[in-house]
């Protein structure tokens, strides 16, 4: 078992090579209970920021500076080996909270992998070089004599990207392209039978990989052990049940009991919740109201967001709808409470003209089976977030994807008016998109179109659903009640109405 | 996946005196598929291929490495079967013989035998292992680039689009990836399949895969977004600029842009006016194009000369901005770079059709092409299953049933894939399993021979990837 505080090396001339710990083994450190949770909920919540800052299109300059502010807010100590034992116990904690599911491991992956990312970053390149070395990278610098032969495509490549080969920094490494998958992705170098030549500066990229590697696998590893850890379970439950998705569901499973702790601890958790698409899923088929299929046309006009308003018009129009738009529409519809064999009737009409009733049944009634968790391993797949359909790609002949991010400004304006957005409000929201807040954009659009205010923000295209229909609704007051209920899980900042804890 | 209806047939195919059924087309029909895997289909060929010489002849080979790959079938009534494995070439041929499918996809090599799943629960037991990495160009992805066709026909303008694809793409694989063990191969109607074999190519990820996939990606958006090409900084990656140099750019302007007429009328030079960012510029050309009379003196080429002037305008010294400049690079990307599905390439799971299937709608083979030699490649003269079935029939029964194949035409396609492809996969193949063997050997002679003391005994666990070390 390696100690994982190998670099501190508090020597004479006080020089401490790297404060970056790799997490490698369960620190051999005491610790005080409260502090487990305490400590745990500092870093969620700067994992959250940064979730939330991804989820905003952030460009790298802006994450720096948002990842520094949140480590000073929340992680650091005046004494330097105290902060780091809060950086490994934190980690530590959460990797047992967040090992549970799969959806939860890819959250948590990325978003340490993220910081691990930018913390890498504000290392000294001494330190980052002793880093390189911790991780056992076996690539050996290029010799001048290769560097010569290729200095030609390595300039043009850093002229691709808007730099220049500094004579200074020509360190190359050359490594097997498949450990730079990024670098590959995006172009940013320049590979040759296999290998890329990395520069000192996307070092970062080489480390990255193998941290995240090596976090998948034990993140997968804990979630085998973590069933033996009695000691720590009721804290752990505490902290689960506001990760894991349950409670948010049904808000009448909550008693009433408020301490003012409790409000101060749950507080900061709540509002970040908001942010990162932790919340309902949408994907009890039971827990959401039934939705006839000759409502849909209706609904359709008043209560859908503007993503699935587009791929429902498209595929009125077209007939026709390719995978991506079926997988978002079609799981949206499941969400908002259509059945399984009203979904199959409703494409299947809508697909009637280009599709003979057979050939639908052949072709694409069973991926609405599977869906819906009636075929194959039975999986019942989850509507899409806001964070994964703006992420997405949509290619030639797809219109699934986030308008507010995949259109060009005249179409978006065009679907905006459509919608019966003022001009003034069009405005406000292509402004929030030159901004790249696209879930803002989303919500100010709902604001236009119902005339009332969304404090919550836009997460999810159901929830956009959800709130439009108890708006278009009733008045009445068990909806208003109920409506403020979920402001408030959503929200805190609203009223005085009291927070209600979920606790056993 | 999906198995497309029977239309029209063809009535002018006769075979022993018997008509045609007007279903079917092309003379595509169960029958004639039947007799094609019966005495055609190089069954034996594509066990040596799925068993990257895992055959059992060393000691070293993985027994079950073959039974641990995924084939599906879609059979007659568009039954639709997945998960079928084999142990062997004779359970693989017997099966396709006897089920007779319309298509056959083949999937990764999983960690355990697909027939076996069920008896695995729980994340990662039963998951991908291997699986080569593919790509798929459609060329109606290329709709809005081609007058000539739409949609599933192709003809001998718009197929050079493919063509210049395969160059792009197979010289970015050898050049940049290093690898080696290329296969390309005719979808049968529209388009064309590529699959990268090397063992490293099989092992790459999910995450590596997509790496590669967006690597090749130039093309983004659809009709609803913006442009669809940006080509930013002040050079191309050299990827990008020798693909321009030495495949497209020379396409575009000796091939496309005349044969496709893409400068000629209003609607279609306007297309990629709308391409040039700058208002004043795409104004000025537009005035200079809308005045016919002076090109129409001309003797060349009236798509030549547009471009000429075009490039002319846009690459002058007088243009400050960047983007400008690189106008005249995304026209040409913009309609001749390929276009890949990416969701094909990025997931070890996705299911391919085989080569040498038989395209249901065409009835045209799924033949292998030859990127050095792509050029001359003829969508429209590829062998046909009623075709095949007639020289065969031709040629009247003889004594040896081996080698039936290569008595028609689809004998060259046969024997490109076993000596262009196939043989030496095998040959880098086996050398990868002995020098991995003569490596373990070596290393538990070493094992043995540091220990005085104690007997220590190792032993390799090929599928968990670790060595278990006791002491006796």
């Amino acid at each position: 078992m390696e100690v994982v505080q190998s670099h501190r090396k508090s020597s004479s001339n006080n020089v401490i090579v790297s404060t970056l710990p790799l997490y490698r083994s369960a620190p051999p450190l005491e610790v005080r209970l409260e502090d487990f949770e305490l400590f745990a909920m500092d870093r969620l919540r700067v994992l959250k920021g940064i979730s939330d800052g991804l989820g905003r299109g952030k460009k790298p300059e802006e994450m720096e500076k948002l990842i520094a502010d949140l480590w000073k807010a929340n992680m650091r100590h005046p004494q330097a080996n105290e902060e780091a034992n809060k950086d490994i116990i934190s980690h530590f904690v959460l990797r047992l909270v967040y090992c549970r599911t799969e959806e939860l491991r890819k959250w948590f992956l990325s978003m340490e992998t993220t910081l691990f990312r930018y913390r890498f970053r504000f290392q000294s390149s001494e330190a980052q070089r002793a880093l390189m070395s911790e991780f056992k990278l076996p690539y050996k610098a290029v010799s001048n004599a290769e560097f010569e032969s290729v200095k030609d495509k390595l300039g043009q490549v850093a002229r691709s990207m808007g730099q220049t080969l500094a004579a200074a920094d020509a360190i190359f490494y050359k490594v097997p392209f498949e450990e730079v998958p990024e670098l590959v992705a995006g172009r940013r170098v320049f590979i040759h039978k296999g290998h890329a030549y990395v520069a000192m500066n996307q070092v970062v990229s080489l480390v990255v990989t193998q941290f995240r590697s090596y976090l998948s696998k034990a993140l997968i590893l804990t979630n085998r052990r973590v069933v033996g850890i009695l000691a720590i379970v009721i804290i752990l439950v505490d902290i689960s049940f506001l990760v894991l998705r349950g409670y948010l569901t049904n808000p009448r499973k909550w008693t009433s009991t408020v301490r003012e702790q409790e409000k101060d601890r749950l507080a900061p958790i709540v509002e970040a919740l908001c942010t990162s698409y932790l919340g309902p899923d949408y994907s009890q088929e039971n827990e959401v109201g039934e939705i006839s299929l000759k409502d849909i046309y209706q609904i359709a006009k008043t209560s859908f967001p503007l993503c699935m308003r587009h791929l429902f018009e498209k595929v009125r129009e077209d007939h026709h709808l390719k995978h991506g738009g079926r997988m978002q529409l079609g799981l949206f519809l499941k969400g908002v409470g259509l059945k399984l064999d009203d979904a199959l009737a409703f494409w299947k009409a809508e697909f009637a003209p280009k599709v003979s009733a057979e050939r639908f049944d052949k072709e694409y009634a069973y991926n609405i089976r599977h869906n819906y968790g009636r075929e194959g391993k039975r999986t019942d797949y989850t509507p899409y977030s806001c964070q994964k359909i703006i992420s997405s790609t949509p290619g030639v002949g797809d219109h699934h994807g986030c308008p507010y991010r995949h259109f060009s400004e005249e179409n978006l304006r065009a679907a905006l008016v459509r919608m019966g957005v003022s001009s003034r409000a069009v405005e406000d929201v292509m402004d929030k998109v030159r901004n790249r807040h696209y879930q803002l954009a989303c919500t100010l659009t709902f604001e236009a179109v119902h005339g009332s205010s969304c404090d919550a923000g836009i997460n999810h295209p159901n929830q956009y659903f959800i709130d439009s229909q108890r708006i278009m609704q009733s008045k009445d007051s068990a909806y208003l009640l109920e409506l403020k209920k979920s402001c408030q899980v959503f929200s805190f900042a609203l009223d005085e109405e009291p927070l209600c804890s979920v606790w056993l | 996946m999906t198995k497309e209806e029977a239309e029209n047939g063809r009535d002018d195919m006769v075979i022993d005196g018997a008509e045609q059924a007007n279903a079917i087309p092309d003379g595509f029909n169960a029958n004639y598929l039947r007799i094609y895997y019966g005495k055609l289909f190089p069954h034996a060929d594509m066990f040596k291929w799925m068993s990257y010489g895992n055959d059992g002849k060393h000691p070293a080979c993985d027994k079950s490495y073959f039974g641990r790959r995924e084939f599906s079938f879609t059979l007659e009534n568009d039954i639709y079967i997945r998960f079928q494995s084999f142990n062997s070439v004779i359970e693989l041929e017997n099966s396709i013989k006897e089920k007779c499918p319309f298509k056959i996809d083949i999937g990764p090599v999983y960690s355990v035998d697909p027939a076996k799943r069920h008896a695995y629960a729980g994340d990662n037991v039963f998951t991908p292992v291997e699986r080569e990495v593919v790509f798929d160009i459609d060329i109606t992805d290329y709709d809005d680039v081609r007058y000539c066709c739409t949609g599933a026909d192709v003809c001998l303008e718009c197929w050079p689009l493919m063509t210049i694809a395969i160059k792009v793409i197979d010289a970015a694989l050898r050049d940049d990836f290093g690898f080696n063990h290329i296969l390309w191969v005719y979808s049968g109607r529209r388009g064309v399949h590529c699959w990268v074999c090397d063992g490293k190519a099989r092992r790459l990820t999910n995450e590596q895969r997509a790496a590669i996939a967006d690597y090749f990606r130039v093309y983004k958006g659809n009709e609803n977004s913006h442009k669809k090409i940006s080509l930013p900084g002040p050079v191309l990656h050299p990827f990008l600029a020798r693909s321009y140099t030495e495949v497209l750019k020379g396409f575009f302007e000796a091939k496309l842009l005349p044969n496709q007429s893409l400068l000629s009328s209003e609607d279609r030079y306007e297309k990629i006016l709308e391409m040039i960012p700058d208002a004043s510029v795409a104004s000025e050309l537009r005035g200079r194009w809308q005045d016919n009379k002076r090109a129409s003196m001309s003797k060349d080429d009236i798509n030549l000369v547009r471009w000429d002037q075009l490039k002319s305008v846009l690459q002058s010294g007088k243009q400050k901005t960047q983007g400008i400049r690189r106008c005249v690079e995304e026209i040409v990307f913009s309609f001749t770079y390929p276009r890949l599905d990416m969701e094909v390439s990025k997931h070890m799971n996705h299911l391919l059709k085989a080569p040498f299937c038989v395209h249901p709608k065409t009835g045209r083979v799924c033949v292998p092409i030859d990127p050095n030699n792509c050029d001359e490649f003829d969508p429209t003269t590829v062998p046909t299953l009623s075709q095949l079935v007639e020289e065969l029939n031709r040629e009247g029964l003889r004594q040896d049933a081996e080698n039936e194949w290569d008595r028609t035409s689809l004998g060259d396609s046969i024997k490109f894939f076993r000596t262009t492809f196939l043989q030496p996969l095998l040959k880098s193949c086996k050398e990868g399993i002995e020098s991995s063997y003569n490596a373990k050997l070596q290393q538990s002679k070493n094992t043995l021979s540091w220990t005085r003391q104690g007997f220590f005994l190792t032993a390799f666990s090929p599928l968990a990837g670790k060595h278990h070390a006791w002491l006796i």
